[in-house]
């Protein structure tokens, strides 16, 4: 290798990395005004959560990739009255205003309760959908009747949502929080909490098609879902508006909401009367309803999940590998200023949650005025507290080489850059490949945590999609064995490295 | 050739030099001898630069290295003139220290390419005839993992060769090897003493001492007791300490 290559390549790496995430980041400078923007692109980009799954939207079973539900029906109605297309954006719905604010997308729709916290950080339609909050129980159950027989009771609710507001306010209800829809049902067969406490038509939906569970009491809390758009479009929301009402004028919306069951129940509080309680069960599909077949639709978009996770990993691990090595020059060898800063770096991003580094990159930078596209902001978070830890392993490696080889190479006359570079890096990286394919494999794994800024890898497509088919095992066999196939070739590869390498010296 | 002028150096508080001086002409062959700690691997040490001193000055042909105390010590002139000497001067460590990672034909034309700019097919056809010298011309593309210690000190002497120094430093060439292979050592080192290299050899091998250097110099505790010639300091000595030091290594 000549003289320069080595410090050239990995420099190389680097602006590789960062030209990516520059070329990555989102363009959110074009457009003053929203409408105008949607009208000219012919786009209208809509922020949900498959995750939060049916009847508001999740994905077919019957052609998994293709979404289905009330509001994305309510969405391509709107859509064709504004004369365009509509564009989906999955995001996770603990975040999907903050999304909102960043501009990832237009508006967000997704059962999105209209209370006066939200209305201080968005804007919001007329309400599309009345919504009441709804009592499960076990159909074996004879204890809570009411919502007072809730007290002192396990209680599973929906994070950020109406229903767990009301709860909280109740006082002395145990209130166990959940990000999806699927998992409080869950818990309550398996009698881990005692009753489910949520907005109707997520009630109706996963609690209706399931003996073991039942609906009781009379439904409480009405209040009203809004599109949510961000605090400057009047314009849009007034089109918006105009929209909602000619949709309900023309009985469209009425249309759509009797397809899911949903219009009595909803408008005239009609829900728990047999008549309704037919209909719903014939109407709209079943959850278990071919869950089993299904298994190998889904493959498809696990593997586009698994693509994304090998894209990013990758990445940052590149990005981890290159400004670790910096780090750790900068530690051993700067002056005082360069060391501080190194040592500094190490023990933030080491001592601080990789899952609250990524919400600042994401969602804290764009206040000032750095708005990162969801893969960069992954790339850049996996790869800069990765660093921290490569740097590490790096000077671990170059510590472990005796001083002996330094002196030697000093008094053969080189430069102590020359002598870092080609005699002491070389044998320390030797040592530091073990642990740092460790550390890869372990990255690997830590990418599931990008899911939290609008990223769907692998682990997120799982979780979407298990609780779509309520098929957790099956699906969780498949996404297991995927996370293995790309990790253990690693290990693979890492062991044959290891061994060429420790066989130049193998009699020492 | 190589003028060390009133030497100070201490460790932390505890002083080892005070003030030595010593001469070493061009093409003069010079052993260092005396007790572990003494100072002779670390007087060696301060002529290439590996060790700072607090005062007095190290010239090597013409090259000045001055204390950490001296007015006229400048961090950037001194480093400019360790590399300068590091140039002239070879040195050849007790641990041999050969770069695990190189193959043998490497570990000698590692620095003329890199540091003397020479092309890669001279410097391996240097390294070549160097290995020849040393008998170990078989031996160059293993590993040092695979070389004997005796194997390993001669690479390591041809890696130092290989810079073409004008002197040569050896810091106890043989203390780590099996006596099998010290024989094999010290006829390299005899045979480049033989060509006129200017060398300094610190050393326990008394016999070998005896042999082949033109002076002796006995260092005990940071200070020259006596120095002389051969026949002087091994049959002769002046001084009690060295008589002393002598008779518990030559039986």
């Amino acid at each position: 290798m000549n003289n320069k290559l080595f410090f050239t390549r990995i420099i190389f790496l680097l602006q590789i990395c960062l030209s990516i995430i520059y070329f990555s980041s989102t363009n959110s400078f074009a457009y003053q005004n929203t409408l105008e923007k949607i009208k000219d692109s012919g786009v209208l980009i809509w922020g949900f959560d498959a995750e939060g799954g049916a009847p508001y939207v999740f994905h077919d079973l019957k052609h998994p990739p293709k979404l289905i539900g009330f509001e994305v029906e309510i969405v391509e109605a709107i859509a064709r009255e504004l004369g365009v297309k509509v564009q989906s954006f999955q995001n996770a719905w603990d975040s999907i205003l903050l999304s909102l604010q960043r501009k990832d997308f237009d508006i967000a729709m997704n059962g999105i309760e209209i209370t006066p916290d939200r209305k201080q950080s968005v804007l919001f339609t007329r309400p599309y959908y009345v919504y009441t909050e709804q009592i499960v129980v076990r159909a074996s159950d004879n204890r809570i009747n009411q919502l007072e027989d809730l007290h002192g009771k396990k209680v599973g609710t929906l994070y950020n949502t109406e229903a767990k507001r009301m709860l909280e306010e109740m006082g002395e209800v145990a209130v166990n929080i959940y990000s999806g829809q699927v998992e409080p049902f869950k818990d309550l067969s398996l009698n881990r909490i005692d009753a489910v406490f949520v907005d109707l038509p997520i009630a109706s939906y996963y609690a209706m098609p399931n003996p073991q569970l039942r609906l009781v009491g009379k439904p409480v809390g009405e209040g009203y879902y809004g599109i949510a758009v961000r605090k400057e479009d009047t314009a849009l929301t007034e089109e918006l508006n105009k929209i909602i009402e000619k949709l309900l004028r023309t009985g469209e919306l009425k249309k759509i909401y009797g397809r899911w069951g949903l219009w009595n129940t909803a408008q005239e509080k009609l829900f728990l009367h047999e008549e309704f309680l037919q209909k719903y069960t014939e109407n709209f599909p079943s959850v278990s309803e071919n869950a089993s077949s299904t298994v190998i639709k889904f493959l498809p978009t696990l593997l586009k999940g698994a693509m994304v996770t090998v894209g990013i990993s990758i990445l940052s691990m590149m990005l981890a590998v290159g400004l670790g090595l910096i780090l750790a020059i900068m530690r051993l060898y700067g002056n005082t200023w360069l060391q501080r800063i190194s040592t500094a770096y190490i023990e933030i991003y080491r001592g601080t949650p990789l899952l609250i580094q990524l919400y600042i990159l994401y969602y804290g930078l764009p206040n000032i005025g750095i708005t990162l596209s969801a893969f960069a902001a992954a790339v850049l978070g996996l790869g800069m507290n990765y660093a921290a830890y490569e740097a590490e392993i790096y000077r671990a490696g170059i510590q472990s080489i005796s001083k002996g080889q330094t002196e030697a190479a000093l008094s053969l006359g080189m430069s102590k850059r020359l002598t870092l570079r080609r005699i002491i890096l070389p044998q320390a990286l030797r040592i530091a490949i073990p642990p740092m394919t460790n550390d890869f494999i372990a990255l690997f794994k830590d990418s599931s945590l990008v899911s939290v800024i609008a990223i769907v890898e692998l682990t997120k497509c799982y979780s979407i999609l298990a609780s779509a088919s309520m098929n957790f095992f099956k699906l969780g066999i498949i996404t297991a064995f995927l996370y293995f196939c790309m990790s253990y070739p690693l290990s693979l590869y890492a062991r044959k490295l290891e061994r060429k390498l420790r066989s130049h010296d193998r009699n020492s | 050739m190589i003028e060390i002028h009133n030497l100070f150096k201490q460790y932390g508080k505890q002083p080892l030099f005070k003030g030595l001086h010593l001469n070493i002409a061009k093409g003069s062959v010079v052993t260092l001898i005396g007790p572990s700690g003494s100072g002779k691997s670390t007087l060696l040490r301060c002529i290439n630069g590996l060790e700072t001193f607090q005062d007095g000055y190290i010239s090597v042909d013409g090259q000045k290295l001055h204390g950490v105390n001296e007015h006229s010590y400048r961090k950037e002139q001194e480093d400019h003139t360790v590399r300068n000497i590091r140039r002239k001067v070879g040195m050849v460590f007790q641990q041999f220290n050969l770069f695990p990672h190189m193959t043998v034909l490497h570990n000698i034309t590692e620095s003329p390419t890199h540091v003397l700019g020479i092309s890669q097919s001279e410097a391996e056809s240097i390294a070549i005839s160097l290995l020849q010298k040393v008998h170990l011309e078989e031996k160059a593309h293993s590993y040092p993992g695979q070389l004997s210690g005796g194997e390993q000190q001669r690479v390591a002497i041809a890696r130092a060769l290989a810079m073409k120094p004008e002197a040569m430093l050896f810091d106890e060439p043989t203390s780590s090897l099996d006596p099998e292979m010290i024989e094999e050592v010290l006829a390299v080192i005899k045979d480049l003493v033989s060509e006129g290299m200017t060398t300094v050899i610190a050393t326990h091998e008394m016999v070998f001492a005896r042999d082949v250097s033109r002076h002796v110099v006995f260092l005990e505790k940071g200070e020259i007791v006596e120095q002389g010639s051969p026949k002087d300091i091994f049959y002769n000595p002046i001084n009690d300490r060295t008589w002393a030091f002598l008779s518990r290594f030559m039986k």
